[in-house]
């Protein structure tokens, strides 16, 4: 392993996913490379289909086998090689060294076990705590989250949807893990309660140094909680770079279109621009550049030919053949 | 100003339970201008889908009166209601069971109209669903697939359509775009108002999405446990919000623009249960302006300013301010 892994808590390099079905083969993910320095938080952004939550999955080693094939050149966390450790080990490193917070509450949670029970849960795995501590560090957990720690003997059913959300943080944090991946945390919660969650993982996420993933196609929450930005499309990381540089200085036509699908808080008024069509079917992926099919800028040369991630600035890159002809630049100004 | 097509007064709703008489809509008023869009925000349990079905009958309403064209429809039944329903229609949230898996597009839009027998001829009727799928944007070649051969985007398509196929005047969105991707979204939102441009359509959008009814509505009503805590032209409400539980719900939005700097109100809990409220403003126990006088009953929806209503105590309108200055000097 080289020295930067050092510097890193996550290093992904090439990861292809694919799902072989009865169907065909679904191109899930096509070769992505993923770093996350230390105490920073990645937003991976992306619609429905892009491949967000299957990557995650294939960074805890849990895309389901069959039908998921992962292949990858490295992946590591914290220095560790994930990619060839063995499954029993694997059981160690997920829920301690990396967590994961799920979409929707009402799912993740056990409905017969209390919260207190399943907090104490992974204490009692990882940390090896008996029992009595296990629910004393519990109720503490559900304090930290905003929950009066008497409720730990309630059952998740007993909840809002917004405090079972805090419940499921709870237990992702319990272990002080190094690597939050949170999917779509506040999809399914309310905006003034989604404000409470997102500032509540902000100070945690701060107080314990966790570095985090946020997965989300809300590009207001990523302006919010994230250092740097990966946008997705069909299975590829069309661009890539800070917040001020997909923000302030977008390349990529796709991301362009995300910002112009969504209502314009200074201009109420203004027509939006959708994209037009739809993602292309993962079964069968264009030729060329994945979003050729959608993109206005389209050259000829963009449906035979898949652009690679190439730097556009110092912290910058996107995917995109356009930007080889002399002076191209996309509409969007900041 | 647009005539008012729709009259809501007094509209209430409440819901028996186990525990006791739930109050899903608590006397709201609200009118809604022919040709323009009224959107109703709030947050899950607030009572804004009920409100909607309860206007459109489709739940029946506890007192209160729903004026239509005129007419008083919480009054009517039989074949008089049939003819009334015929010009309200509602677009559902979720396209995926909104729509019957075993019916094919053409059976979906055509079974409004011949149920409600506007064309009678098989050839006409065809015709008619070719052209409304044309409207909607829905290739002819999908006339004969199921729903669940669609993307959530085309399934809404037909939701509209369907909705569209008794040329209806009023149409109640219920959060139409929310299960969809933000590119299929502006999609739907744009044909929406093309629509409404297009046939002098009344819309009553619902959402809890706050940055998409700025973009489509021309007047916002805000709701909370029940009850309409502010309402005002869209530009008025979001430049000059008063109600506290309208500034924390704007202030919380997420902005995908970084140059965007705000104060966040950070709300205290959550939504308290709309059993058995007590007698005091709804939001009192969340507000964080909250004085002795917000637990002495619930404050009335005054207008403070032309065509913008509050219904919080530290917005008094200027003529009940003059009165009781008035009162205290005499």
């Amino acid at each position: 392993m080289g020295d930067h892994t050092a510097k890193l808590i996550l290093d992904v390099k090439n990861l292809v996913v694919r799902y072989e079905t009865e169907d065909g083969i679904v191109h899930a993910i096509n070769g992505i490379d993923l770093q996350l320095g230390y105490r920073e938080t990645l937003g991976l952004v992306g619609e429905t289909g892009a491949g967000k939550t299957t990557a995650a999955l294939a960074m805890l080693r849990l895309v389901p086998d069959p039908p998921g094939v992962v292949e990858c050149e490295r992946l590591t966390i914290d220095g560790r090689d994930i990619l060839n450790m063995p499954s029993a080990k694997m059981d160690d490193v997920r829920g301690k060294d990396i967590s994961m917070v799920f979409q929707d509450p009402m799912t993740a949670l056990n409905p017969v076990f209390t919260v207190g029970e399943q907090i104490a849960e992974s204490l009692q795995i990882h940390e090896h705590l008996d029992k009595r501590d296990a629910m004393k560090r519990a109720r503490e957990m559900l304090e930290l989250v905003g929950i009066p720690g008497s409720r730990a003997g309630d059952y998740p059913h007993e909840f809002s949807g917004g405090m079972k959300q805090r419940v499921v943080i709870a237990i992702a944090l319990a272990c002080n893990p190094k690597l939050l991946i949170a999917d779509e945390p506040t999809t399914a919660l309310d905006v003034t309660i989604q404000a409470q969650v997102l500032e509540l993982m902000t100070t945690l996420k701060e107080k314990y140094d966790t570095s985090m993933i946020m997965i989300t196609h809300d590009l207001g929450i990523v302006a919010e909680v994230c250092d740097v930005v990966a946008v997705m499309y069909a299975g590829h990381i069309v661009e890539q770079g800070t917040l001020e540089d997909v923000f302030n200085r977008t390349k990529h036509p796709y991301t362009e279109g995300l910002f112009n699908s969504l209502p314009n808080i200074y201009n109420r008024t203004a027509m939006l621009k959708p994209i037009k069509g739809l993602m292309s079917d993962p079964t069968d992926p264009p030729p060329g550049c994945p979003f050729e099919p959608r993109c206005e800028y389209a050259l000829a040369e963009c449906k035979t030919r898949n652009p690679d991630l190439v730097p556009a600035g110092p912290t910058h890159k996107v995917a995109c053949l356009a930007y080889e002809q002399e002076g191209f630049h996309i509409k969007r100004r900041i | 100003m647009a005539e008012a097509i729709l009259q809501v007064r007094n509209l209430k709703k409440y819901f028996k339970t186990n525990s006791g008489m739930l109050h899903a809509v608590d006397d709201i008023s609200f009118d809604v201008r022919e040709g323009k869009t009224l959107g109703i925000v709030g947050e899950s349990g607030c009572g804004k889908s009920t409100a909607g079905r309860t206007i459109l009958r489709l739940l029946e309403h506890t007192s209160g009166q729903v004026i239509f064209d005129g007419v008083d429809i919480t009054k009517l039944s039989g074949n008089k209601l049939r003819k009334v329903r015929k010009d309200m229609q509602i677009i559902f949230q979720d396209p995926f069971s909104s729509l019957d898996p075993k019916k094919t597009i053409s059976q979906t839009i055509s079974e409004p109209i011949r149920v409600n027998r506007i064309l009678t001829d098989k050839k006409q009727v065809e015709e008619r669903v070719l052209e409304l799928m044309k409207t909607v944007g829905l290739a002819e070649r999908l006339i004969n697939s199921y729903p669940h051969e669609l993307d959530g985007g085309r399934r809404q398509r037909i939701g509209i359509a369907r909705a569209l196929a008794v040329l209806p005047k009023l149409i109640v969105c219920d959060e139409p775009v929310s299960a969809l991707d933000v590119s299929i979204q502006a999609q739907i939102l744009n044909l929406l108002k093309e629509l409404q441009n297009k046939m002098n359509l009344t819309y009553i959008f619902i959402t809890h999405d706050l940055s998409v009814v700025n973009h489509f509505s021309d007047d916002i009503a805000v709701m909370y446990l029940g009850s309409i805590v502010e309402k005002a032209p869209a530009e008025e409400l979001f430049n000059n919000p008063l109600h506290p539980y309208t500034r924390a719900l704007l202030s919380a939005i997420p902005v995908p623009d970084l140059r965007h700097k705000r104060e966040r109100i950070s709300l205290k809990g959550e939504v308290v249960s709309p059993i058995n409220l007590p007698d005091e403003c709804r939001f009192a126990n969340r507000c964080f302006e909250c004085e002795a006088r917000c637990r002495r009953g619930i404050p009335p929806l005054l207008e403070v300013s032309p065509d913008h209503f509050v219904a919080c105590v530290h917005h008094t309108p200027p003529e009940a301010a003059g009165r009781a200055a008035g009162e205290a000097l005499a």
